[in-house]
């Protein structure tokens, strides 16, 4: 066993990588949008942005502007992003208070969303924040975030850990919000709820329909097969 | 933790007629640590702690409550500590009885104690939690937001429809908030770094008693007064404190 465990599961898991799916989640996002990358998956969506599409990415804890990693001669306990990991930021940055913070999501200007999720069903629902009885991470500003900005994507695996389905008629875990996603992306593809079932907007290379789970839930959109659907379908966030 | 309590008198509260003890500099508000800023912290007291995780937390004066042994605290903050620092070790000592705060994860200890029941807990959207404690300490008594509508923290509150059906949300205050900056003077101006502003300036508005710690107590016109963060009217007590370890969760660097 040469490969560390996560290339292992990466070579058994259908369709992108993690590493892909960040970078096609980037690809999606338009020019000088303010973005609020969610703990986990999302965050990874930072590495792969082009610089030159002047993206701001803010974070919750009172930070716009968001920009890679820093070095040992720059690391600052006092810069982190919403995750609690260390950060750098871009030209054009500011700090800020938690009020004026969340002023900026729940006010509406804060352009897109992107959260990790443990469910979402067809009419767009999201639970991520709470398994009764066996876990608890709270809600944090997922809440707010679903309720205030002006679009929210949902980028999670398709299925959970012990293979059951994260797509689902009807989440069965205490909501994060009712009806406030737009778009769904997991390691097979793009996927929109749309009250009864999820189009799927774009799948992953070498992925079919067939692969998506239960048959009744998903539906062919139409920018399949285009590879190029994903991009065109998300631009309007 | 009322919205109905007056707002605290900065006098009064270093007033020794008070009970509270008397600082020293011009304005009475400076104490040689946190032992002398909090001898008044009494058991089952409300506190507001500042920090986003282990960023910007008042180090010195959590260790202090962890010292004192003050017991049946209510803890208002964001995440009452992580990975077993931070007012997590005031779980571990069990000096705490009920927690307000919108983020457990990455609190294994708090995460265990409120499913064992050995404190109880209330978890607020974070936006909901920032403008609670907002309102209180600006005379707000309630606001409606539409954050929670359709899940379980809307359960047993008012609803009204303005364009949207919105949750009527109560005000936060405590007996003392805990705030860390980077740079505070003699009359509790305080100045934070990067982003360990986060809750602390808003709870500074919300406490009877509000002891800031510093990491660089700086002569009386030293911060700019354009760039003062949090203004001293909201800062009862002030000290610097030592021996910051400033820990960061998860330090990563940039690829090579």
């Amino acid at each position: 066993m040469t490969h560390p465990p996560s290339s292992d599961t990466q070579a058994m898991r259908r369709g992108w990588s993690d590493a892909a799916l960040a970078a096609e989640v980037a690809r999606a996002i338009p020019p000088r949008s303010v973005v609020n990358l969610g703990i986990g998956l999302p965050t990874q969506v930072a590495e792969y942005l082009d610089p030159a599409a002047c993206i701001m990415i803010h974070s919750e804890n009172g930070l716009l502007g968001v920009e890679g990693r820093p070095t040992q001669a720059t690391l600052s306990p006092t810069r982190i992003n919403a995750g609690k990991e260390s950060v750098d930021v871009r030209l054009g940055a500011a700090y800020f208070d938690s009020a004026l913070s969340f002023a900026m999501i729940r006010g509406g200007h804060v352009n897109l969303a992107i959260l990790g999720g443990m469910q979402v069903d067809v009419e767009g629902s999201l639970a991520n924040w709470s398994v009764p009885g066996r876990k608890l991470t709270g809600m944090g500003g997922a809440m707010d975030l679903v309720t205030g900005a002006q679009a929210v994507w949902v980028m999670m695996r398709h299925a959970d850990r012990s293979g059951a389905p994260k797509l689902l008629a009807r989440c069965t875990l205490p909501l994060t919000g009712v009806r406030v996603v737009q778009r769904i992306i997991t390691e097979l593809g793009w996927f929109s709820p749309n009250g009864t079932h999820f189009e799927a907007l774009s799948l992953a290379p070498g992925v079919t329909l067939c692969d998506l789970g239960d048959p009744a839930l998903f539906r062919g959109g139409q920018a399949l097969p285009s590879a190029s659907g994903a991009a065109s379908g998300a631009s309007d966030l | 933790m009322t919205a109905e309590r007056a707002p605290a008198h900065a006098p009064e509260a270093v007033d020794p007629e008070c009970g509270g003890p008397s600082g020293s500099g011009p304005f009475l508000k400076v104490f040689a640590d946190a032992a002398a800023a909090l001898t008044d912290l009494h058991s089952g007291a409300v506190v507001m702690s500042g920090g986003f995780g282990l960023c910007g937390i008042p180090e010195c004066s959590i260790a202090e409550l962890l010292r004192r042994g003050v017991r049946d605290l209510t803890l208002i903050s964001n995440n009452i500590g992580n990975r077993g620092k931070g007012l997590a070790q005031l779980l571990k000592s069990g000096q705490v009885r009920h927690a307000i705060c919108s983020y457990v994860g990455g609190n294994p200890d708090l995460e265990a104690q409120f499913f064992a029941g050995e404190l109880t807990l209330e978890l607020v959207p974070q936006g909901t939690f920032a403008e609670r404690i907002r309102a209180g300490g600006a005379g707000i008594r309630a606001f409606f937001t539409p954050t929670g509508v359709g899940t379980v923290v809307a359960e047993g509150k008012e609803v009204r429809d303005f364009d949207r059906p919105c949750l009527l949300e109560t005000g936060l205050r405590a007996d003392f908030a805990l705030i860390k900056a980077q740079r505070g003077d003699a009359y509790g101006n305080l100045w934070f770094k990067e982003s360990a502003r986060n809750f602390s300036p808003l709870m500074a508005t919300a406490a009877t008693v509000t002891v800031a710690e510093v990491e660089e107590l700086v002569p009386l016109g030293t911060l700019p007064a354009e760039d003062i963060h949090c203004p001293g009217i909201f800062v009862q007590r002030i000290y610097q404190g030592s021996h910051y370890e400033n820990a960061i969760e998860y330090p990563i660097l940039r690829s090579p």
